[in-house]
């Protein structure tokens, strides 16, 4: 049979407990192209994906290969079909080089030994022809993320995969890298690999893919040629009304200093180096200042020293002009601060607790909360959920005694959002806050964090995409190898300038 | 009946259910390969336990017998479920259970001391032990189970020795209590003529039940249970909204052993055992506590009633028929059903997939049904 389409997934129909995830959605991907699927989180991209990887049967539909309908019960049927996944976080192992990472899973061994020779041929063949500039015997933990990346591609090209499905690829790769993924992906289109490219940054589906579906909310929107639509067509299409990508707010002047960081040197977890070193600036009340940089900077070593998770070892950090370099996380948290962490999953949620236990996480002491007796107060913990859900719109299968786990990220992230400030901080730090979600949340995040800063708080932003710190932003420092080497007002600068200033091309003395 | 089914309590008792069965099956299996003539009669055996015996009144007493040997177990089993429950495995418990016999033991026959202080000391000697083997695991991070099973040897043999300036001239066991101090004695508080005068029935078993409940509580219903699983079920988002995460670890390590502790004074201290001080390990009540708690999937209530159980087969051992199988086959047989008692989590894993296999189908026939009417 000749068909035009590499793979066909017909009316699939996915449930869960309390949700239809995907509601009779066709996809249809034809050889050699890059079809994007857009949706906001929690419309049913993932679990699309998954259904096709076979981590997931559904009740309802089917696959076609080549126009022959086959049946994927688990990842290695689908390995054996040809499909490959690059997964928004990655699966490598951090301690193996990166040409053991490419075969783990197909070596080649002889009488029980491994055959590593060919393997490396066929892997730095691949790499040049595909134009993914690695270094076979690196290890996974030294080198970058992007490279990272790279390794997970070539990982499905030495499988001889010809249908790549990439899960949010660009949700962790700086500016300079998203370009260079691109490329890569345009050329294994024009090799004849099918591409799969789930996304919800509008500028980069209109940049690479050829056809583009829309889900919403499970159900199946449509498919339109990228080069006949708009940016403001597609998110109309996701959301489902016009989204406003500008941030709106007014001029406000800073007033009182809220946290004071001078001269603050933190070591890195993974070196005996300073990832941070001698770093000095204020934020005050009624201002969102941002940390920009590339990832791996010293912004993850600079925010745990400030909120508690790691002890810098020299300098300090005063916040209300109270000294808190050596305070316990508690006190600080006491004292005002709330922090958005970085990763929602490792820090920000007890995963297997229930939303509402999730949503007292930092409170649950108070005697609101828990009386004198050391009992909690279910009551009024469901009370207090209920509001929080209410007010801040965190969608769920059953309210507040959700588990967390089975939450969309838009909402777990929500759920974070309305814990931290419904605590009403004097000082909010957040980290990646829009980290992986849709227009639609990005929104509204970024509302909120403005929010905050029109109600006089101070606001820590840190964010590894230009657009958003040009976006939200007041004041910009850039954090180049622990360093600040720029301060900027966002209404005076470009991004390539600040993208000078994070390559390390320029610096500035800075005493902000 | 298919919300029955899928119902978490409902589930994990059907699970244990299976286990026992399965480990009953196994076990007769072995027993047929040793001695096809008496399989059967031996796993019956087992399983009456003080039914062997035809009269009443004697039935009641060997009852209790079991009864009085199930306490020390559930305490063990809620030390095991307390610490899981914050992430750790403490296999420490079976030495953090000897060193409370030898606390108990030595305050009632060396110092002469009322059981209230004797039991006291054992909670405070299990506490201790826990205290270590939660230090070594925040300061140093020592894993858990290491660091439990080298404990363990060292307080085997510190108890042998310590026991030692109290045992019998003629034996390798301790002093009677009842001949040296019958004060350490837990007082029978007339429960014993609930069980046809049986000696070894004492305040034991409310306490037991007490604090069976009392661990569900502050499990579930406090803020210190609530920090405590949240520690166990992600430490680093303990951590990051400033829960004391090593406190929270060295804390229920010390509750989990002061429970151990406990147990040993509930099952010494009512004269049933006598501590032998050439043993060469220590007591397996420890170990059996992992499984009892795992059958009782991981619940104090659900503990009570596994832990029973466990005891009824452990001593149910001792009625198989002796000319047919060598001694150690009552060992075998309920160890074996032990051993599959730890696979609940598995056969709940196991029995969700088949539910849920069975359910598609249904669904869709509903689904169609339903389609079938509107047209």
């Amino acid at each position: 049979m000749d068909t035009p389409y590499a793979i066909e997934m017909l009316n699939i129909t996915k449930r869960f407990p309390g949700i239809i995830a995907n509601d009779n959605i066709t996809l249809r991907l034809k050889k050699g192209e890059i079809h994007a699927l857009l949706g906001e989180n929690g419309a049913g991209k993932s679990t699309l994906m998954s259904v096709l990887f076979g981590l997931y049967q559904p009740e309802e539909g089917i696959i076609k290969k080549d126009g022959k309908e086959v049946s994927i019960k688990n990842p290695n049927d689908a390995n054996a079909l040809g499909i490959g996944m690059v997964h928004q976080h990655f699966k490598l192992v951090e301690c193996f080089t990166v040409l053991d990472n490419i075969i783990l899973g197909v070596e080649d061994t002889k009488n029980g030994l491994l055959q590593k020779k060919e393997a490396r041929k066929k892997v730095v063949a691949l790499s040049e022809k595909y134009g993914l500039s690695i270094d076979p015997d690196a290890l996974i933990e030294d080198i970058t993320v992007g490279m990272q990346q790279r390794v997970e591609i070539l990982k499905m090209l030495y499988r001889d995969n010809e249908i790549l499905i990439f899960d949010e690829p660009t949700a962790v790769l700086t500016p300079q890298e998203i370009d260079e993924l691109m490329k890569i992906m345009k050329n294994l289109a024009s090799e004849g690999k099918s591409i799969l490219f789930i996304s919800h940054k509008l500028a980069e589906i209109m940049k690479v893919s050829d056809r583009c579906s829309v889900l919403r909310k499970g159900a199946y929107i449509g498919t339109l040629e990228t080069a006949k639509t708009s940016i403001e067509e597609l998110s109309a299409m996701m959301v489902g009304r016009n989204v406003n990508f500008h941030v709106e707010k007014q001029e406000k002047a800073p007033s009182d200093v809220v946290l004071d960081v001078e001269n603050l040197c933190v070591k890195s977890e993974t070196h005996n180096l300073d990832a941070v070193k001698n770093v000095s600036f204020k934020v005050r009340r009624g201002e969102i200042v941002c940390i920009a940089g590339i990832d791996g900077n010293g912004q993850k070593e600079l925010i745990e020293s400030i909120t508690g998770l790691t002890n810098a070892h020299s300098g300090s950090i005063k916040m209300l002009g109270k000294d808190i370099t050596r305070e316990k996380i508690r006190k600080r948290n006491v004292m005002g601060m709330s922090h958005i962490p970085e990763d929602r999953h490792k820090h920000g949620l007890v995963l297997d607790y229930s939303l509402e236990d999730n949503l007292i996480l930092e409170r649950y002491f108070e005697p609101e909360f828990t009386n004198k007796a050391g009992f909690l107060k279910r009551k009024n913990i469901r009370k207090y959920a209920d509001r929080l859900i209410e007010e801040y719109d965190i969608r769920s299968g059953q309210g507040a005694i959700t588990i967390a786990r089975s939450m969309s990220g838009g909402n777990q992230q929500k759920a974070i959002i309305a814990r931290e400030i419904d605590k009403n901080p004097e000082l909010l730090v957040a980290v990646q806050p829009t980290r992986g979600l849709d227009v639609g949340a990005i929104e509204y995040i970024h509302k909120h964090l403005v929010e905050q800063r029109d109600a006089d708080k101070a606001v820590l932003m840190v964010s590894y995409e230009l657009e958003e710190v040009m976006d939200v932003s007041d004041r910009i420092l850039v954090l180049f190898e622990g360093e600040i080497v720029g301060e900027f007002d966002p209404k005076k600068t470009t991004e390539e300038e600040l993208g000078l200033y994070m390559a390390g091309a320029k610096r500035d003395e800075v005493k902000a | 009946m298919k919300k029955l089914l899928k119902n978490d309590g409902v589930q994990t008792f059907l699970a244990s259910l299976l286990c026992i069965i399965l480990g009953m099956l196994i076990g007769y299996i072995v027993l047929l390969f040793i001695n096809p003539a008496g399989a059967g009669k031996a796993i019956m055996d087992i399983m009456r336990n003080f039914f062997n015996f035809s009269n009443p009144l004697m039935q009641l007493k060997r009852f209790g017998n079991t009864v009085a040997k199930t306490m020390p177990l559930l305490l063990c089993s809620l030390s095991i479920l307390f610490s899981y429950k914050v992430g750790l495995f403490n296999i420490g418990v079976a030495g953090q259970y000897c060193i409370g016999v030898c606390a108990s033991l030595y305050a009632a026959l060396a110092w002469h001391w009322n059981w209230f202080f004797c039991m006291t000391f054992a909670i405070v000697a299990g506490a201790f032990a826990g205290m270590l083997v939660g230090l070594l695991k925040s300061l140093f991070n020592v894993n858990e189970v290491i660091s439990g099973i080298m404990l363990n040897w060292i307080i085997l043999y510190f108890t042998n020795m310590t026991l030692n300036k109290v045992k019998e001239v003629a034996s390798p066991y301790t002093l009677y209590i009842d001949q040296v101090n019958p004060g350490a004695f837990l007082p029978n508080a007339g429960l014993d003529k609930l069980f046809n005068n049986n000696q070894y029935i004492t305040i034991a078993v409310p306490i037991a039940l007490v604090v069976t409940i009392a661990v569900y509580v502050v499990l579930n219903k406090t803020k210190l249970g609530y920090e405590l699983r949240a520690t166990g079920l992600n430490a680093k988002a303990a951590k990051y909204c400033g829960m004391a995460e090593k406190k929270n670890m060295i804390l229920s390590l010390v509750i989990s052993g002061a429970l151990a502790g406990l147990g040993a004074s509930l099952l010494y201290q009512t004269g049933y055992m006598r501590w032998e001080c050439t043993s060469a390990s220590v007591p397996a009540m420890g170990f059996n506590g992992i499984a009892t708690a795992f059958l009782g999937g991981l619940n104090p209530i659900g503990a009570i009633f596994s832990s029973y159980f466990i005891q009824h087969i452990t001593d149910g051992g001792s009625y198989v028929d002796k000319s047919m199988y060598c001694s150690q086959i009552s060992d075998l047989i309920s160890s074996i059903i032990i051993y599959l008692c730890g696979f609940v989590f598995f056969m709940k894993y196991a029995f969700n997939k088949v539910l849920n296999k069975k359910k598609e189908p249904v669904n869709n026939a509903n689904a169609k049904t339903d389609k079938g009417g509107e047209n």
